[in-house]
Order: structure tokens, then C-alpha cells, then sequence
């Protein structure tokens, strides 16, 4: 049993990141990781949504008419949401500044709906719980990894704190600017994808279909 | 296992939906009111922080190097300008005088015709607080004029410094943007500000001639733009333009001119 727990926290991390494998969640990690701050007060308040929906979720999933569910499933998301952002901006004003928009647009974040209708919907409350921090832990590792890299090569700094001193300011660092821009977060992204479907190939997907390339038709008697 | 209420009642699902929907209503009613003080609280501390602009008038007073030394903040005197005629409004005092509310208030502020908003900030508030160096015999020195504009995605808020000839540019610098990191947001790099001093703000005819990110072809003076920022650039040449014609600090420069201010 424990090791079925284990099972259900870790395989997100890696095995089945909701970034790098299902391709979820990529507008907020494309908007929030240019500073390392904004992308670990994300992670939290992404893996909180995702623990307490699923607990929700799953606590009532045999009361839960099956034509409506989806509906239910976004009223519990959107009230999380709702309260996450009414905590940042009591507690964390700079911060949930800065992550404006980003923080309920989680409501529309396809993780936390995939998580609640895919899995809470057919498990009991605890595994529910441990698979919502897992999934929040495995968007929040590849968060952290782009954040990391954005903001060291695009600021020269981490949480904020200098470590190269950028030319303007008489250092020998020249910030990449594009670090700070989305389309950064897209190549970095990529690459991870690429790094991590290297080491575990059982994660490339199967071509849906060959493109075959028609042979033009010859003239009978033709060249061939 | 969910299979079992796949035909469930409409009853029951009524039950389950409206109680689903109570309690998160109550939970984000709770969280709401409870977390409102503290809210609250920082909305506040911000905006104590906007009224301390001033004190970044500071950075200001640094780059004027005629500026006798061991002049502090509270030698700065603030003046409120009704910006139609140029004239003084003493009866307005500067401290409370709050010009981003004024600008959204019908009764304090004017429609800027379409084709004179150059800024594209729509209205503009019928007074300004000024800002006035003076030199030890009490003559004006200098002046800080509050400029403000849209550049690419948001709102600029900065301080142009004029010299007592009310025409070479001894700063200008921006407090409170949202532009893109990196890029836009470099209007505040002190590599991008420096560029600013000893320009000329107007020609010999008294029109505007200052250009920002202009190609070649402007008589008057010109300061680089900063690549890859070019709408937050733009943004800042027309907000130029805009506080220093007609429109906006014209007329109160006309008077300063002519040696009524």
C-alpha cells in the first residue's frame, strides 16, 4: 500500500509530468517563469488547487451525477481559485501583483480539471489528495527548472538576488533578453521534453499515420 | 464506481449541485470578508507609496549638476499649475492635490480631442503639480513637469526636468511603467536615462523639436531608442510631445518665458 502511494505521488514528477508528457498547463509556464518567485509562489498555489479539488471531487464523486459532474468539478476549482487569490492578495500583495492574471486563469489550467474528472472522479479521498500534490509538484518542478534559466541567463540573478552584474551596471554579464520573453520558455520547454524523452523512450508517441508519398503513375512502355 | 448514478434523479442531482454550490459560496464569503482588512491594509501601503513620488523627485535633484550642494527634498517647491492658461492655482494645495483622480473625474478634467492625444491617455486633468528648484538668490532653476503616456502595455508615469531656460532637458525619468522586463522597461536603465541631459527640448520658432527613436530628418535633438522596445519608444516621444505643446505644460511654459512665473 505504501509503495502504491509512492507510486501515485512520484510518477507525476517525471513519468508522467503534466507538462512534458500531456502537454498541459504550457500558457501559465510560459507567462509566470521569468523571475523564480513568481514561478514557486505558482507551484503552490497550483498544487493547493489541485490537492483540495481532488479531495472535493472525490469526497462526493458517488453523489455526483454524471451529466453535471463537469460543472460541479469547475465550481469547486473556481471557489479554490478564488480563495488562493484572495490569500496572495492579503498575504503576498507584491508577488500576486506580478502574477496578475495567471493566478485565475488556473480555473482554466487543464491540469486541475484533468486531475479532478480523469482521476479524483475514481478514487478515494487520499489517493486523490496525494495524486493532486504530485501533479502540483511535477508542474512545479519543470516551473522551477524554466525559472531557473530564464531568470540567471535573463537578469543574472536567482530569487532576486544578483549573481552576475549585468554590463549596464559595470559588470561583464550581458542579460539574454530573450530569456524574459515567451518564446524562451517554448525552446526550454522543448528541450526538456527532448532531454527527458531520450532517457525514457517509452514516452515518444506513435506516429497516428505515415505520410507516404504517392508514386506518380507511369505511362505504360514509359522511361519507369 | 461512478456508473451507479449514471441515471440518477433530477432530484438528487438538484440536491448535489446546490449544496456543492452553497458551500463554496460560503467558503469564498468567509475568506473573503476575513482577508478583506488585510487587503485593505495593502492597498493602502501602496498608495502612501505613490504619495512618496516625490520623494523620487530626489534622483532627480542629483542630476542637476548646477544644483548647489546640501540641497535637500523639502527645497523643492510644489506649485499647482491650472495647465489651460498657465497660471497658479494657489488655492489647491500640491500635498493632497491627487492628479491620476483628478484625471478621472469629469468635473476636474477635460476630453483631449482625438487627433491633439498624442499621449493616448484621453483625458487630462484641468491642474498639475509642478515642481521648482530654486538657486540661492531665489531664482528658478530648474522645473520638474509630472509627464505620463501609454507605451506598449502600460500606463508611463515619470518626471521631466526642464532648466531655467525652459528649453535644455536636464532629465527625464519614469517611476511607475509595466512594460515588457528586459526590453520596454529599460527606460529606466541610468545607461537610457543619461541620454537625456543637455538636449533641447524646442526650436528657435518655440515648437516642440525634441524627438525620441525619430529617423533622421528632424532638425532638433534626438534621442536613441532602445531596441526591441519600439512601441514603448513611440510611446515616449508622443507623451513628450503631448506635455510640452499646447495641450499640456505649453502655455505654462509660454509664462515662465516670459518671465511670469
Amino acid at each position: 500500500m505504501a509503495s502504491k502511494n509512492w507510486n501515485i505521488l512520484g510518477t507525476p514528477l517525471v513519468g508522467e509530468n503534466p507538462i512534458t508528457l500531456q502537454i498541459l498547463g504550457i500558457c501559465s509556464a510560459l507567462a509566470v517563469t521569468t523571475s523564480l518567485d513568481t514561478a514557486l509562489v505558482m507551484t503552490i498555489a497550483v498544487t493547493c488547487v489541485l490537492a483540495v479539488s481532488g479531495a472535493a471531487v472525490s469526497l462526493i464523486r458517488n453523489q455526483l451525477p454524471y451529466s453535471v459532474r463537469i460543472i460541479v468539478q469547475i465550481t469547486i476549482i473556481a471557489s479554490l481559485v478564488i480563495i488562493v487569490d484572495l490569500v496572495l492578495k492579503a498575504y503576498l500583495f507584491e508577488i500576486g501583483k506580478r502574477l496578475s492574471i495567471f493566478v485565475g486563469l488556473i480555473v482554466t489550467n487543464c491540469i486541475v480539471l484533468g486531475r479532478a474528472d480523469g482521476f479524483a472522479m475514481r478514487n478515494n479521498v487520499g489517493a486523490s489528495i496525494l495524486d493532486g500534490i504530485g501533479n502540483g509538484l511535477g508542474y512545479g518542478l519543470i516551473l522551477m527548472t524554466v525559472g531557473v534559466i530564464r531568470e540567471f541567463f535573463g537578469r543574472g540573478s536567482l530569487f532576486g538576488t544578483q549573481i552576475l552584474i549585468p554590463t549596464s551596471q559595470g559588470g561583464g554579464f550581458e542579460p539574454l533578453h530573450i530569456m524574459l520573453l515567451p518564446p524562451s520558455a517554448f525552446f526550454i520547454i522543448a528541450c526538456i521534453i527532448w532531454f527527458i524523452r531520450r532517457r525514457r523512450p517509452e514516452q515518444i508517441e506513435k506516429p497516428e499515420f505515415q505520410i507516404r508519398v504517392k508514386a506518380p503513375r507511369t505511362q505504360a512502355g514509359g522511361e519507369g | 464506481m461512478t456508473n451507479s448514478n449514471l441515471s440518477g434523479s433530477p432530484v438528487k442531482a438538484l440536491k448535489t449541485v446546490l449544496l456543492v454550490a452553497v458551500v463554496c459560496a460560503v467558503l469564498v464569503s468567509l475568506t473573503a470578508v476575513s482577508l478583506r482588512p488585510l487587503y485593505l491594509a495593502n492597498l493602502e501601503t501602496e498608495r502612501m507609496a505613490r504619495l512618496a513620488t516625490i520623494a523620487r523627485l530626489a534622483t532627480i535633484v542629483e542630476t542637476l549638476g548646477r544644483v548647489a550642494d546640501g540641497m535637500r527634498l523639502e527645497d523643492i517647491e510644489a506649485r499647482v499649475v491650472k495647465l489651460e492658461d498657465g497660471t497658479y492655482s494657489d488655492d489647491i494645495d500640491p500635498a493632497t492635490y491627487d492628479a491620476r483622480r483628478a484625471a478621472n473625474d469629469p468635473g476636474k478634467s477635460v476630453d483631449i480631442p482625438p487627433q491633439l492625444d498624442l499621449a493616448g491617455i484621453k483625458r487630462r486633468a484641468d491642474h498639475a503639480v509642478v515642481y521648482l528648484i530654486r538657486n540661492s538668490n531665489n531664482r528658478v532653476d530648474a522645473l520638474i513637469l509630472p509627464v505620463r503616456g501609454v507605451g506598449y502595455q502600460s500606463a508611463l508615469y515619470g518626471y521631466l526636468a526642464l532648466a531655467a531656460d525652459v528649453n535644455e532637458i536636464l532629465a527625464l525619468k519614469f517611476y511607475e511603467h509595466g512594460e515588457t522586463p528586459g526590453l520596454g522597461s529599460r527606460i529606466q536603465d541610468p545607461d537610457w536615462e543619461a541620454l537625456w541631459p543637455g538636449n533641447h527640448a524646442f526650436d528657435e520658432s518655440g515648437k516642440v523639436s525634441i524627438r525620441v527613436g525619430a529617423s533622421a530628418g528632424f532638425a532638433g535633438d534626438r534621442i536613441d531608442g532602445i531596441t526591441g522596445a519600439t512601441r514603448t519608444i513611440t510611446g515616449v516621444d508622443r507623451l513628450v510631445q503631448f506635455w510640452l505643446g499646447d495641450f499640456g505644460f505649453g502655455p505654462y511654459l509660454e509664462r515662465i518665458r516670459r518671465g511670469e512665473g
